[in-house]
């Protein structure tokens, strides 16, 4: 075996797997900047994404629409949800409340993909355009995995650039500094708080959508990846974007290695590594310090 | 301008305001007076919707905004320039500003922002937190003013700046009341307040207990200090 072609290989897979990673990261980190709450259901919506894609493309026949698709459904069902129920907590500030609305929320959400899909997994087949491998190095590689690469790297950008360069951007990076202030000038608080939870939705639909394909669409793949993502939260500072794309690609990065060379330690790894950076950074790599 | 008139403000069961009355007519400046927590703040706040009062109205012109939130006020054309300053620490000074912009053609430019404050035309690319205390005062203001206020209200903005700076900073609200701005200032710095205020009121445990024109202040401004001011 060749070991270049190996890393190569292995590096391409860590990229996938951190775009992946980020879709759901980087909601979660910007809702937590604005509103200062955990959101336990951001798996769950994650996990509708995928079913949302999964019935698009059945319906339809086509992954690109469901691409669109499940994002405007997720962020949906978000936006009600945070204007019926969590908007009402804003004025009580109190985490513990935050916690049990969300958690009931992805337990509703877990019960309503089993009553409407059912216990089975369903797998989505990968779109006509990306399927096959490419050789690079003398090592296969899958299309779909270079797709993922090159729509995560997308994602990143667009949404740096719609934070740095845009009126919205401006006021949730203000909103997320001193939310009274902003309320004080203007802006009415309250529309931002549910922008900012819908945008998140979809960015994490959008990460269900695309992961589908690679594992399926089944009931546990939003608790699967929120353990990862609030590991990411933690590494890269809980509110801070760059920090949500810098820790998704070192997660990937020590699961895909880790799980090659030290097997059944990957898992301790990350863990390890998340403890390493509270230990030296205790607000995350590109966190505020507490 | 604005009329203040029975205000009765509570935090939770506390009953911090009970009846404040204030009037300052149209492009003069108030200025507010009184011994730490008898409640100037929570009136500045209570003006703002910051802390919506139970009881009492707040008449802009002939609107009453008591009880409207924060953002209606600020668009009915009250502007809030708060204790402490609060610039957003990460965002530059072109973008503080910005974030108080809502539209597009107005008085208060960038540019004339920048005439009136030069030295925040030189630091337009540095992040709030990076200024210096004058600075960020500086800042406050010309945050406040991109909202096009009729009315704007100052929380101590003496607080913690050199004479020097606070000079300039009575230069710059005197020159505000000519462009026609109705000022509320709040002020433990008597020297400011006397330097540009038209009337002044002194607070006592969350009401108004005192008004007059300034000359008057002045005038009983011993008996004044000895019975409300002075510890
Ligand atoms: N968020 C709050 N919750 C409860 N009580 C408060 C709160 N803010 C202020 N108070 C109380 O309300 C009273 C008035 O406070 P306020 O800040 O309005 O006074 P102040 O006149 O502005 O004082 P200072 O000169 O120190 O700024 C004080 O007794 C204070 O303890
Ligand atoms: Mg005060």
């Amino acid at each position: 075996m060749n070991f270049a072609g190996f890393i190569v290989a292995q590096t391409l897979n860590a990229f996938s797997q951190a775009a992946i990673l980020f879709f759901i990261a980087c909601g979660l980190t910007l809702i937590f900047g604005i509103m200062r709450i955990i959101n336990f259901a951001h798996g769950g919506l994650f996990m509708v994404g995928a079913y949302v894609g999964y019935s698009t493309v059945a319906y339809t026949g086509s992954f690109w629409l469901s691409l669109l698709i499940a994002p405007i459904t997720v962020a949906a069902i978000g936006g009600i949800f945070e204007k019926v129920f969590l908007s009402k907590l804003y004025v009580r500030q109190d985490a513990g409340a935050y916690l049990m609305l969300t958690f009931g929320l992805a337990i509703i959400l877990a019960q309503a993909v089993h009553l409407i899909w059912g216990p089975q997994p369903r797998s989505v087949a990968i779109p006509d355009l990306l399927r096959g491998v490419v050789v690079i190095l003398n090592q296969p590689f899958p299309i779909y995995r270079l797709f993922l690469i090159a729509i995560g790297a997308a994602a990143a950008i667009a949404l740096w650039q719609f934070l740095e360069r845009t009126r919205a951007g401006l006021l949730i990076r203000a909103v997320s500094q001193n939310a009274e202030m902003v309320h004080a000038l203007g802006t009415d608080v309250a529309l931002v708080r549910t922008g900012i939870f819908m945008l998140g939705c979809a960015i994490a639909a959008l990460g269900g959508v695309l992961s589908a394909p690679l594992v399926t669409a089944f009931l546990g793949m939003g608790s699967t990846v929120i353990i990862d993502a609030f590991v990411i939260v933690i590494i890269g500072g809980m509110g801070s974007f760059l920090g949500s794309i810098v820790g998704s690609l070192l997660v990937a990065f020590v699961q895909v290695f880790g799980a090659y060379y030290f097997q059944d330690m990957a898992l301790a790894i990350i863990y390890l590594l998340m403890l390493l950076v509270l230990i030296v950074r205790p607000g995350g790599l590109l966190g505020k310090e507490q | 301008m604005l009329r203040i008139e029975g205000l009765h403000t509570y935090y939770g069961p506390g009953h911090i305001l009970h009846g404040v009355d204030l009037h300052i007519p149209e492009a003069k400046i108030a200025a507010v007076l009184g011994r730490n927590g008898v409640g100037k703040t929570t009136t500045v706040r209570s003006i703002m919707g910051l802390a919506p009062p139970r009881a009492g109205h707040v008449w802009l012109a002939n609107q009453d905004i008591a009880g409207w939130p924060p953002h209606l006020i600020a668009r009915a054309g009250v502007a809030y320039v708060p204790e402490g300053r609060l610039i957003f620490p990460d965002l530059t000074v072109v973008e503080n500003i910005r974030v108080a912009e809502r539209t597009a053609a107005r008085q208060w430019t960038l540019e004339r922002l920048f005439q009136l404050f030069p030295a925040l035309g030189e630091r337009a690319r540095n992040r709030g937190s990076e200024l210096s205390g004058g600075e960020q005062q500086m800042l406050a203001v010309a945050r406040a003013l991109a909202t096009d206020p009729k009315v704007m209200l100052l929380d101590e903005p003496s607080q913690g700046l050199a004479p020097l700076v606070v000079r300039e900073l009575a230069n710059v609200i005197g020159r505000l009341r000519d462009e026609g701005v109705t000022i509320l200032l709040v002020e433990q710095n008597l020297k400011l307040a006397e330097a540009v205020a038209d009337h002044v009121f002194v607070m006592v445990k969350g009401r108004t207990v005192y008004k007059a024109p300034l000359k008057t202040f002045q005038a009983e401004q011993n008996e004044v200090k000895a019975r409300y001011l002075t510890l």
